[in-house]
């Protein structure tokens, strides 16, 4: 099992370009040690800001010293990221268009038991309704990896949602196939398509075992990029499939499952069910004792797709 | 100094007629604001329009946005924007000149509209002028109503952590919001012993006495290890008596007897100014 936490990656990443790259700077809002970003905090002090708990005072100075030619990398709890500062989000980062990165840690459910004050089930659905925000939900750390070296080359603002604790790989360091805003596609079938994102890729990949085992033939995508959605490959999975599974750790509104519906209920009217956390407070428990009670495992996606199907 | 002084008016007129063209804009708040932006941007910023790209050129940010019409006026004058254009086409449909600053026309930095977003961003765009060792002063107005919406406070915190004497904000404290009075709609009095409690140096001047703004901001460039506010005390409507110290005026239209009343005031006052 990997014991290495995708945030961790991204510490890596921009500690290997920061020697290079004066111009990286790395924000946190009391943050660092939840971010893993305490070591690019003490190697490159001059390029690390602090701005304590305020999250409209980090996204307002990244976006302040984007302006200013910075590659800003602000990281704070996704919970707190995408609603205390969604203002900033939205005029500082989006619509004055500055290159700012906002790095949402412990997403999801990953803070299990501090309860739903800690829990960010809506930030796909809120950073995806900005007009000029990206938002990636990477699944594994070597996409994590890739993800964060192709978001160093550009200048435009994104959101990156991670979870809080190591995940199954997905991929290997030396073949872990990506391109930017296209999903990886990683089976092909001809039965369902089960499209996910996040830490739930591995679930759904799951999935396509147990039902490759019972002799159903599934797709699956990881489709990392929420948006720009990759939409030609959704309707390419769709086109070739009976019905499809939507799998995300996200309310059942405005997320993966919704913008997927759009896409093949115009392109190739077919069942699309959306598996996801509950629109309620979610239950306590660890980030796996959550999936598992909702079903967002490999059994509970590959018996909804069984039923999808029959 | 003296043509200072009436250019102010003149932009006041210039003000006027722009949302008199588009049909509506936030009047009281274009006019207490006038000498600080005139100053600003003739006397003390390095900004120019062949300089947009210039690292090293001065920064500025309009936090109190809706004040747009009375930096369009400047930005015009300023040779940033065209004064006919703006005038014909404010508001209007398809039209790039709206409401508050909008950051794809050239001299403005960043846009707002929300209030409380200018003093963080402006934190940060002094803090990447640091850190690359820029002779950059970063300039944010804000208003004095605006000073409810906590990320000021986060802001004034952290400019204040960072040391950041390249950054001036200026509060146009005309006392007025919306709804009436600031002190009756949420108070902030002792404002400028708030803002000397956050660490800042504080000016508290006639914010619509040029000489006086000046002044300030010559004292701001001297200051050291902290960044300077500008607490301008400014009338709200300031120039005609007609709209003068009255909330109601935020955001009121002129009808066609109360702009010749205030374009009547503000010439007189530009001419005795101008020595005409």
């Amino acid at each position: 099992m990997n014991k290495i936490a995708n945030r961790k990656v991204i510490c890596d990443v921009l500690m290997e370009h920061a020697k290079e790259d004066k111009d990286i700077v790395v924000l946190c809002s009391d943050s660092r040690g939840s971010a893993s970003l305490a070591p690019f905090f003490e190697a490159f002090p001059e390029q690390s800001v602090e701005v304590g708990i305020a999250e409209q005072d980090l996204v307002g100075i990244a976006a302040g010293l984007a302006k200013s030619g910075k590659k800003s990398f602000a990281a704070s709890p996704a919970s707190f990221l995408t609603t205390r500062s969604y203002e900033q989000c939205k005029v500082d980062c989006a619509y004055s268009d500055t290159n700012v990165k906002l790095i949402g840690i412990s997403g999801g459910v990953s803070y299990g038991a501090l309860g739903m004050s800690h829990h960010s089930a809506q930030d796909i659905a809120a950073m995806s309704a900005i007009p000029n925000m990206r938002v990636y939900l990477p699944s594994d750390r070597h996409q994590t990896r890739k993800l964060t070296e192709a978001l160093l080359q550009d200048e435009k603002c994104a959101y990156i949602r991670i979870g809080r604790n190591p995940v199954e790989d997905i991929y290997e360091e030396e073949n872990c196939p990506f391109e930017l805003n296209k999903a990886t596609v990683l089976a092909e079938g001809t039965d369902v398509a089960i499209i996910a994102c996040g830490e739930l890729v591995k679930a759904a990949a799951d999935a396509a075992e147990i039902l490759k085992a019972k002799g159903i033939s599934a797709t699956v995508l990881d489709m990392y990029c929420i948006k720009p959605l990759d939409t030609d490959g959704i309707i390419k999975a769709a086109e070739n499939a009976k019905a499809v599974i939507t799998v995300e750790e996200h309310s059942p509104f405005g997320g993966l499952g919704s913008m997927v519906a759009q896409v093949v209920g115009a392109n190739c009217p077919k069942k699309v069910i959306n598996l996801a956390l509950p629109d309620a407070p979610v239950i306590t428990g660890t980030s796996k004792e959550v999936f598992d009670y909702y079903g967002l495992n490999g059994e509970g996606i590959a018996a909804k797709a069984e039923e999808a199907l029959r | 100094m003296e043509n200072l002084k009436a250019l102010a008016y003149k932009l006041r007129k210039d003000t006027v007629n722009i949302i008199m063209a588009g049909g509506g804009g936030h009047i009281g708040g274009d006019m207490s604001v006038m000498e600080v932006l005139t100053d600003l941007y003739f006397r003390q910023m390095q900004a120019a329009p062949d300089r947009t790209e210039d690292p090293n050129r001065d920064l500025f940010i309009m936090s109190k946005g809706h004040a747009m019409e009375s930096l369009y006026a400047v930005l015009c004058e300023k040779g940033f924007l065209d004064l006919e254009d703006v005038t014909a086409r404010f508001s209007k449909f398809g039209s790039p000149y709206i409401g508050h600053p909008n950051n794809k026309l050239p001299g403005i930095e960043m846009n707002s509209g929300s209030l409380g977003h200018g003093l963080p961003v402006a934190v940060g765009m002094a803090l990447a002028a640091k850190m690359d060792k820029r002779p950059t002063r970063v300039y944010v107005v804000t208003g004095d109503g605006e000073l409810a919406e906590g990320s000021n406070w986060e802001g004034f915190m952290s400019g204040a952590m960072y040391k950041l004497d390249n950054l001036c904000c200026i509060i146009d404290r005309n006392r007025l919001q919306i709804s009436g009075s600031t002190e009756d709609v949420m108070a902030l009095d002792d404002l400028v012993g708030k803002l000397k409690a956050f660490n800042w140096h504080v000016i508290s001047i006639d914010g619509n006495d040029m000489d006086a703004v000046d002044a300030a901001f010559e004292e701001a460039k001297t200051v050291k290890g902290m960044p300077t506010v500008i607490v301008a005390n400014t009338v709200k409507g300031k120039g005609s008596p007609i709209m003068e110290n009255k909330a109601g005026w935020h955001h009121h239209l002129p009808n066609a007897e109360e702009c010749e009343a205030i374009m009547k005031d503000l010439e007189a006052k530009r001419k005795e100014l101008a020595n005409e």
